[in-house]
């Protein structure tokens, strides 16, 4: 679906939730010989009122809005990834240790080994899903926001430093 | 096998192998020879195109034929792999996909290489990732060797041979004609026909038993002559204490290996967004989990319907068990239906083999030219000679793949793609979430992890059972071998963690406040991605 948003990602409205991923601006980034302009802008910050690119990174990771999309991945991830590495390797080392405690029958030819097996089966969709929801729900749209913010912010900026050019040009 | 088998084998091969290069020359057509065209298709596939063709890159023959065979033969043991492989996903979806797709624009050093040194970073992980991709390759090199083998019964050396070297032809011209877009599609054919044969197998495995799973499980226990063990872990990893680490030591990398492999990292860069990304990760997490499943009811079906005895007298490893038990669904090794469906599946096989190969031999061409290349160049090239050095590099890494196969010959291919895993797990993943989540990382903690991963695991394996000192080694007459296990994960994952550590905290340098800022705003946020 989002393969066609492209045309129009500049009319797209900030906490639209289709993605504007196309992005000229980033189209030149981690280019090892430099050709595509990485971050640092061409005048370094002689004006007081300019800002440099690093300083927009800077001041949307200390906002409240980034804090909090921070915080909602991080309160999903560290302890569902702490709770499935931990069932996982007690599966592994229970299989390899403690056969006999896997062995016991369950019902019919069904024993907690194999049980245990399709419950890892089981939990891996179940965070699957779980995840995909949290995502989508709690972080995906001000992820938007804040995509927005930084693409504004960082045109300001250029344009800012265009006219700056210009007027100097005239100046010359 | 008779020559029926063979020869509607070959067709079905040769149907698989013209449409894939005809979609190498379809897609490839009138398209301008881009970085981003080369190594990322575009970014134009949708997640569902790409959740398959994650899925395709993923289920190699090993899965397919492996642990099936595995299962098969040793019961409940097979199954603790299967487990391993889906679980792995979890650490993909939470930790990498979306923000290595945010971060990066065509390989992992991308990613570190951000708020780093870019020079001696780059040229790090460039090398970590070749070194894993061509143990992987090596892998499906030998495999591919083995099931010819299979298939025309007996090991002709000659036909291994040429197999190997024809595997290693057509996945260089995939790859250097046709890059990400034509690999893409053949991984999302071969996704649909693995998906569909190991369904109908099921399917037809479950009939034979209506539908008692129970009835199944009993049946398998009977016939493989372990009787009630046989549905409980023991009968492989079982015997000594040696053995039993050297499983957790294999389980600890197939968990933590797949976030570090460059061919499944690289397939979130064709997509456009991290959104995306994720959605493809869903997706393919349901195939991989849903094919995993469906190879428990196909390994246990053997042993019931085949048996464990006849299966370990064609092929002592288990790989014809699948085969074996299509023929035998099918009606029998008279029967043409038990013809057709044992073709089926042996075509199968070799398209997994072939889009696998394809798929990590574009990853690995990415890290040679992108990565190495870029950064041992003389400065002043020209910059948009990046897609003609990939598409030799895959020549290149073709031509190394096909020797190192046929050396390897003899190798477990399972032991092989185990290794493969944990060299990732060692070397590329703790470089990898250092750089996403740490905020003091160094230049010379990424080096120190990267190099701290990559040496002891490859040291280990040169010091451990599979090389000297067993009777079933590469080299069984001569004895250096110093470590017990086979697989070094255990020992050589904790090391690249505590060597990114030290390096981060011995450095003179401070870390960059405001590249860190950069990277943490761009991977939770998706700001200027490419």
């Amino acid at each position: 679906m989002e393969k066609h948003d492209g045309r129009e990602a500049g009319r797209v409205r900030p906490g639209d939730l289709r993605d504007p991923w196309y992005d000229e601006l980033a189209s030149g980034w981690g280019e090892p010989d430099g050709t595509g302009a990485p971050t640092t802008p061409a005048v370094p910050a002689q004006a007081a009122a300019q800002r440099s690119a690093a300083d927009i990174y800077l001041e949307v990771q200390a906002s409240a809005a980034f804090q909090e999309v921070r915080r909602r991945y991080r309160r999903f991830v560290i302890p569902a990834v702490a709770a499935f590495f931990a069932w996982y390797i007690a599966y592994v080392v229970a299989a390899t240790a403690a056969p006999g405690l896997m062995a016991r029958p369950v019902g019919g030819a069904v024993n907690v080994a194999m049980v245990a097996g399709l419950a890892q089966f089981a939990t891996t969709f179940l965070l699957t899903w779980a995840y995909a929801r949290h995502a989508r729900l709690r972080r995906d749209g001000a992820a938007l926001d804040l995509r927005w913010a930084v693409y504004e912010q960082k045109r300001a900026q250029e344009q800012q430093e265009r006219e700056r050019e210009l007027k100097r040009g005239v100046e010359w | 096998m008779t020559g029926d088998h063979q020869t509607l084998a070959l067709v079905l091969f040769g149907v698989f192998v013209a449409v894939t290069l005809a979609i190498t020359t379809y897609v490839s057509r009138g398209r301008r020879g881009s970085a981003e065209e080369f190594y990322a298709g575009g970014r134009l596939f949708s997640p569902m195109e790409n959740g398959f063709a994650i899925a395709g890159d993923y289920m190699s023959a090993a899965s397919f034929l492996g642990i099936s065979g595995l299962i098969a033969l040793c019961g409940y043991d097979g199954l603790l792999y299967s487990v391993g492989f889906l679980v792995a996903w979890l650490v993909v979806l939470f930790l990498v996909a979306e923000l290595v797709r945010n971060c990066g624009r065509y390989t992992l050093a991308d990613v570190v290489a951000a708020r780093m040194r870019e020079r001696p970073v780059r040229i790090a992980a460039g090398t970590s990732s070749v070194t894993v991709s061509v143990l992987y390759l090596v892998a499906q090199m030998v495999g591919a060797g083995s099931l010819v083998a299979l298939l025309l019964g007996g090991t002709s050396e000659a036909a291994q041979t040429w197999t190997v070297v024809g595997v290693g032809a057509l996945m260089v011209i995939y790859v250097s004609l046709g890059g990400m877009r034509a690999t893409t599609w053949i991984q999302i054919v071969k996704a649909v026909l693995l998906m569909a044969g190991t369904l109908a197998l099921t399917v037809l495995v479950l009939a034979r038993f209506h539908g008692d799973f129970d009835q199944l499980l009993r049946t398998a226990a009977d016939r493989s002559g372990h009787g009630g063990q046989f549905l409980a872990p023991g009968l492989k990893y079982g015997g000594g204490w040696t053995a039993r680490f050297d499983f957790i030591s294999l389980g600890l990398a197939l968990v933590l290996g797949t976030a570090g492999l460059p061919h499944i990292l690289s397939r979130f860069y064709t997509v456009p967004t991290a959104r995306a990304a994720r959605r493809s990760v869903v997706w393919s997490i349901g195939l991989i989990g849903s094919f995993y499943l469906m190879t428990i009811v196909l390994g246990f079906g053997a042993a019931a319907i085949v048996g464990s005895d006849a299966v370990r007298g064609s092929n002592a490893a288990g790989n014809t068990a699948v085969p074996l038990l299509a023929l035998d669904l099918g009606g029998g090794a008279d029967s043409t239906g038990g013809t057709v469906l044992f073709a089926v599946v042996a075509a199968i096989a070799f398209a997994t083999i072939l889009a696998v190969v394809a798929g990590i031999t574009l990853a690995s061409s990415a890290s040679v030219a992108h990565d190495l290349y870029a950064s041992l160049r003389r400065k002043h090239g020209k910059p948009r000679s990046e897609v003609a050095v990939a598409r030799c590099a895959a020549a290149g890494i073709g031509a190394l793949a096909i020797g190192l196969g046929l050396v390897a010959r003899d190798l477990n291919v399972a032991f092989l793609v185990g290794l493969a895993f944990a060299v990732a797990a060692s070397a590329n993943l703790p470089v990898l979430l250092y750089s996403l989540f740490w905020r003091r990382f160094t230049t010379r903690g990424a080096v120190w992890s990267v190099y701290g991963g990559l040496v002891p695991a490859l040291v280990l394996v040169a010091l451990s059972p599979v090389l000297s000192g067993s009777p079933g080694s590469l080299f069984p007459g001569m004895d250096f071998q110093y470590f017990p296990l086979e697989n070094p994960g255990l020992v050589s994952i904790p090391l690249g963690f505590v060597a990114g550590w030290l390096g981060t905290v011995t450095s003179r340098d401070r870390a960059d406040e405001a590249k860190y800022a950069e990277t943490e705003v761009r991977s939770l946020t998706g700001a200027g991605a490419a």
